[in-house]
């Protein structure tokens, strides 16, 4: 095989989402990319832990680093967030002196980071690695017709000090993900907006209001669902869509699928081999009208 | 080079609903946003209503939407916005009601500042005696704590790009909120305790949904969220952890610590035990999800080698690394 990963999960994909890792294992199965989970790793600390105890988040993210390092791998994550605490954690350990400072912490957990683990995202794999035309020469089932809404999610573009991979106003790598796929992109100014997760226990309302926003601009735009590389703008988007559709009084009921469930349809794998039966909103009409296409 | 700039323009006060306008002019290559909105006031329409006075990112006047981007028109190139977006539109900023075209009433964002109160509280019986001949000096350290947020120049570019302000207008916004941090770790203000007190409430610093904006937008690099985040860690220090943000962020950690992962499972449990009952509220959602394959059991097991986490997380000293 030629794409060789140490594979971080994250919690969200071992816990509320097991279809975003039962998806990416599939996805990755088809396109030839092995993936050696990182069985060890722990919480990224989603920037929460971060708010109380930095230094913690930041240890937590060396040892995590360093079990990518020492299978001699760069680490592949499917969480947005995810991806934002540990480019930030990857930025700040290239410092030799913060390296030092962080690695006498964990000197009896776990050993050393020496810096030479880059976290990248599925959605950069596939952009970066893998590559528009080798993804498109994999599609076997185009999504012809499909409108999909690209949801970025904040941590995979802000702050682009850390990121560096897509421009924070006008990412492109989403898009060309969906076209490679035969399907079509929907611009909406949501695509680069919050979903409201990290306030729905404190001002569900709040969250609410920003998920069903988001949800009913790309509706009107004409998206047939939307795509996220973050599980938990999943969480939102999808699970408390019901809530969503209450706060705005309108039903909604636009599928949200994980990243590597929509690139698994284009690739013909069946959609229970995708986890798209434990999608909230469902998702069987979406099936229906690609069936026809 | 000869572009093209458009230009969303409105005149409530006569009742027009806002609407755009092409104008194509000559610039030269290296054409500031702001000095192509000049040129188009001097040569092409004299009506054209902006507001700007330094064109140096000093003063923080000529804040505005640029292709979407709220952000300092005399800081912008033309050029590299036509290379981003390929297209170059300007609108008034977000979350203010506009006077006219790219002038907008700053109300809004004053009344929030001026909640904060800014300015530095000396203890009762210490305030110095009028006229001050002396100034109050402070540590290096303490002046360092406070750059980020002192170097703030008012232009509301992080209040017009703030993703809770556009659904919520009670939230004070990442500018005050980032003022209000500024003299939190002011070692010479005496209401430290009483600040955090008053903005841990609605609107506080608990309102904020860290989505960054704020950081990305603003010009000069005061990170507002990050001092959001300052004074939550300040709060929960300082003894205030009655609130949900704050108990969200101990339940996290001690999941985390317990099982290596954050179950999502247990959260709303842990979260809710001082009222079980409540705990009916998300039983609907709750059954559904259980259907559908997505409701973690709320127990377990841990990571393999999950007492390395537990040794990260219990260290002793943390923060004092650098004496080790």
């Amino acid at each position: 095989m030629k794409y060789r990963y140490a594979y971080y999960t994250g919690c969200a994909a071992k816990g509320v989402c097991p279809e975003l890792d039962q998806s990416t294992r599939a996805v990755a199965k088809a396109l030839e990319i092995e993936l050696i989970e990182l069985t060890a790793s722990s919480c990224c600390g989603a920037g929460v832990i971060g708010e109380l105890e930095p230094d913690t988040q930041l240890a937590m993210n060396a040892r995590n680093l360093a079990l990518a390092e020492h299978l001699g791998l760069d680490m592949m994550t499917i969480c947005g967030t995810c991806q934002g605490v540990l480019s930030r954690a990857h930025k700040e350990l290239a410092s030799p002196d913060t390296r030092n400072r962080v690695n006498a912490a964990i000197a009896d957990a776990g050993g050393v980071y020496n810096g030479n683990a880059a976290p990248k995202h599925l959605l950069w794999v596939l952009i970066k690695d893998i590559g528009v035309t080798r993804l498109e020469q994999k599609v076997v089932r185009p999504l012809t017709g499909l409108k999909v809404g690209p949801f970025y999610g904040c941590y995979i573009l802000r702050p682009s000090e850390y990121l560096s991979f897509d421009d924070p106003y006008n990412p492109k790598s989403l898009e060309q993900v969906i076209r490679a796929l035969g399907a079509e992109p929907v611009d909406y100014s949501g695509r680069t907006k919050c979903c409201g997760f990290p306030i729905v226990l404190e001002q569900e309302a709040n969250a609410m209001r920003m998920v069903g926003t988001n949800l009913i601009e790309a509706q009107d735009k004409g998206a047939d669902c939307l795509v996220t590389p973050c599980p938990l703008c999943h969480m939102n988007l999808d699970i408390y869509q019901e809530r969503a559709e209450a706060e705005m009084k309108r039903p909604i009921g636009l599928p949200i699928l994980h990243l590597p469930q929509l690139v698994g349809l284009a690739l013909g794998l069946a959609p229970t081999d995708l986890g798209l039966q434990r999608n909230m909103v469902d998702t069987g009409g979406l099936l229906a009208d690609l069936a026809r296409a | 080079m000869r572009i093209e700039i458009e230009i969303e323009r409105s005149c409530p006060e006569e009742g027009k609903a806002p609407y755009r306008e092409r104008f194509r002019v000559e610039v030269p290559r290296h054409v500031t946003v702001l000095d192509t909105i000049i040129k188009v006031k001097n040569e092409l329409d004299g009506s054209l209503t902006f507001r700007r006075s330094c064109r140096s990112a000093i003063c923080g006047s000529c804040a505005m939407r640029i292709n979407g981007r709220s952000g300092l028109a005399c800081d912008t190139l033309v050029e590299s916005e036509l290379h981003r977006f390929g297209r170059l539109l300007v609108q008034p900023m977000a979350h203010m009601p506009v006077v006219r075209d790219l002038a907008v009433d700053m109300g809004p964002f004053w009344d929030r500042v001026r909640a904060v109160q800014p300015w530095v509280s000396r203890p009762a019986g210490e305030e110095p005696e009028w006229p001050v001949e002396r100034e109050t000096l402070m540590d290096q350290d303490a002046v360092e704590e406070m750059d980020d947020t002192s170097r703030c120049i008012m232009c509301m570019a992080c209040f017009s790009a703030c993703e809770v302000s556009e659904v919520d207008d009670r939230f004070l916004g990442p500018a005050a909120l980032a003022k209000a941090y500024r003299f939190v770790a002011d070692p010479r203000d005496a209401e430290h305790g009483e600040r955090l007190k008053v903005l841990n409430g609605t609107g506080g610093y608990w309102d904020c949904t860290r989505c960054n904006q704020c950081v990305e937008a603003c010009p000069k690099d005061v990170k507002p969220m990050e001092a959001i985040v300052d004074l939550r860690r300040e709060a929960i220090g300082s003894g205030l952890t009655d609130t949900i943000g704050s108990r969200h962020i101990t339940e996290f950690l001690k999941i985390v610590r317990r099982e290596g992962r954050l179950n999502e499972g247990r959260m709303p449990i842990n979260m809710k035990k001082a009222n079980p009952a409540s705990l009916l509220g998300v039983a609907p959602l709750a059954l559904r999800m259980l259907r559908r394959g997505k409701l973690p059991f709320p127990v377990h097991a841990p990571i393999p080698r999950v007492r390395e986490v537990r040794r990260i997380i219990d260290r002793k000293g943390k923060g004092d690394e650098e004496a080790s």
